[in-house]
């Protein structure tokens, strides 16, 4: 069945809708309210219901849907984890860290676990440098890790 | 030591809500403001000195100065996309600090006569929007915010505004598409978005610390401000500290602080049995230090730039030697690719082919002469488009390859890295 908002996650939209001066605006909030009601990502059904409660062409919900990397266009399991290897984490292991936790649970890059838990992503700077190597795990910050202390945070989460 | 103007009651837990921020002296500069005539409050910024802490350096008194002189309705727009590699400062700010970018925003708005703003925030930065949407709920229960603030007929609304993942939005005019419910690619300038910029109405765009240093010129005026500082770089500044020293974090001291002391006294120096390497004095996009420049470099505007790299956003991000530079570049092409917005052509082609490029040499595939085209390319990328995100791809480049050129040839000839002696795939894989 076609995806369809939940009537709180419509009343969200709708609230969205009349908070700034234009109702595009409106796009990105709404597109966070859809993708978390769709299991973390967001398909063709999630553009076109979005377009129809919204009153504007799929085409403007899709570009900016595409444009920003927090909108997923892949499925991705329960927890999100989003591992960063820019500069100031990269001096300090955050691509080992991400390679690490792949073997571990048993995934590539991108993919979602067997058991729809995981899925691991490489990220650019989350402004955690300071607390280097560090991964986001859905909306929360994991930092000063080591491989260990990163698998025991992963291992907790059921 | 640390100069704590802005982060004076930082460590304070209290500092965070309504009731600790006014213990310790919130709000008093905002009902001080509102008696002043706003002109006056532009006059003591531009006397101040205060250039925007985000990365452009941009006298703000200046930019309020370039909007329109008439009752044209205008928004002031916070810049809290903190998204250059190596920034962690704003996102300090708003987590401990919420109420003191709130009272800065009030007062910044009553200075340019806003009736509306918006703090853009990085999407990723949910623990920070968390704080700042309960922050204002408290300042509108309070009556900073709404009709009539404290009675002075000034009204103001503020709203937080969620941005999605894309480094392009800390642009400002790429902030303004973004939340215009658009792709968050920049736009032309001329007109500046003090001229036409959110819905083509007049917009002043400002950094999360550039609003709350406001509230202290304010407080203590701003020959009190210079004090700090120099002439052409005056007040204090945040400096995110990263990468390969004892202490990183957030430390404010005034403009003009040696690069080294940052490392060796308050960063408590290299780990031990390193040497220092590089720095990379301004956020990912300025030009590299060598170990030998940093020695001589001070952290303003006019000493960074005339050492050919820039102060940005204040993140130095420290390398030490067991660090392979060609690696490095890899990591800052693969950013600068991924988050070119691809309107214009030099970046979304030039940042794809140096990453290319980069990567094919750490790949053992280089020949010498990639080494030479990836200057060119970079070369041929700076000063063409309409942002300067190619020119921020392109420098890292210039800077890398001229000055640490022989481990990019030793990796050409031995297909493996000068510095750790295993190839990338061996490193990496």
């Amino acid at each position: 069945m076609a995806f369809q908002l939940s009537p709180a996650g419509l009343a969200e939209v709708k609230k969205e809708l009349g908070r700034y001066e234009t109702k595009e605006s409106a796009i990105i909030p709404s597109l966070y309210i859809a993708q978390k009601e769709n299991n973390g990502w967001v398909n063709v059904d999630v553009i076109n219901e979005l377009a129809r409660v919204m009153e504007l062409p799929e085409s403007r919900i899709n570009e900016v849907f595409t444009f920003y990397t927090m909108f997923n266009q892949e499925p991705v399991g329960r927890f999100h984890v989003q591992v960063c290897t820019n500069i100031s984490c990269a001096v300090e292991g955050g691509r080992e860290l991400a390679s690490h936790i792949c073997g571990q649970l048993g995934v590539k890059l991108g993919e979602v676990s067997e058991d729809g838990r995981f899925t691991v992503s490489r990220v650019e700077c989350l402004g955690s440098c300071g607390t280097a190597p560090m991964m986001q795990v859905n909306d929360d910050y994991y930092e000063k890790l080591t491989p260990e202390s990163a698998m025991n945070i992963l291992r907790g989460m059921k | 030591m640390e100069t704590k103007l802005l982060t004076e009651f930082y460590h304070l837990d209290e500092f965070r809500g309504i009731e600790g921020y006014k213990k310790n002296g919130g709000y008093v500069e905002l009902a001080k403001a509102l008696k002043m005539q706003p002109q006056a409050i532009i006059d003591e910024v531009k006397a101040a000195g205060l250039r925007g802490r985000g990365g452009a350096g941009f006298p703000t008194g200046m930019k309020w100065g370039f909007l329109p002189k008439n009752n044209e309705p205008r928004y002031l727009l916070c810049n809290a996309d903190e998204g250059e590699p190596g920034t962690f400062k704003d996102r300090m700010m708003m987590e401990r600090a919420p109420h003191q970018l709130i009272e800065g925003m009030i007062m910044s708005a009553y200075a340019i006569g806003s009736k509306k703003s918006y703090i853009y925030i990085r999407g990723e930065y949910k623990t920070p929007i968390r704080i700042v949407t309960q922050a204002l709920e408290e300042a509108y229960k309070a009556g900073y915010l709404g009709k009539n603030i404290l009675g002075s007929g000034f009204d103001h609304d503020m709203d937080v505004y969620s941005g999605a993942g894309a480094y392009i939005c800390g642009e400002e005019t790429g902030m303004i598409s973004s939340l215009e419910g658009l792709k968050g690619q920049p736009k032309l300038k001329p007109p500046f978005p003090a001229v036409q910029g959110y819905l083509r109405k007049p917009t002043i765009v400002n950094n999360v610390e550039t609003l709350a240093a406001v509230k202290y010129i304010i407080r203590d005026g701003a020959a009190a401000y210079k004090k700090y500082g120099t002439e052409k770089s005056a007040g204090t500044k945040l400096f995110s500290l990263s990468g390969n020293v004892m202490k990183p974090g957030n430390y404010e001291v005034p403009l003009a602080y040696p690069l080294k002391d940052l490392i060796n006294g308050l960063g408590g120096g290299m780990k031990p049995g390193r040497k220092l390497k590089a720095v990379i004095p301004g956020g990912s996009s300025a030009p590299v230090l060598t170990a030998e420049e940093v020695e001589r470099a001070t952290l303003d505007y006019e000493c960074l730039a005339g050492m050919g790299t820039m102060l940005g956003s204040g993140a130095v991000i420290v390398i030490d030697d067991s660090q392979c530079m060609v690696d490095l570049l890899g990591v800052l092409m693969h950013f600068y690719h991924h988050e070119s917005c691809g309107q214009c052509t030099p970046c979304r082609e030039g940042t794809g082919w140096l990453n290319k490029i980069v990567h094919s040499i750490l790949e053992g595939r280089g020949r010498l002469q990639d080494i030479d085209l990836l200057m060119k390319v970079a070369d041929n990328m700076k000063g063409r488009t309409i942002c300067a995100l190619s020119d921020a791809a392109a420098l890292p480049v210039l800077s890398f390859v001229s000055k640490f050129r022989d481990e990019f040839e030793f990796y050409v000839r031995e297909g493996r890295s000068k510095v750790r002696g295993t190839s990338y795939a061996e490193m990496h894989h």
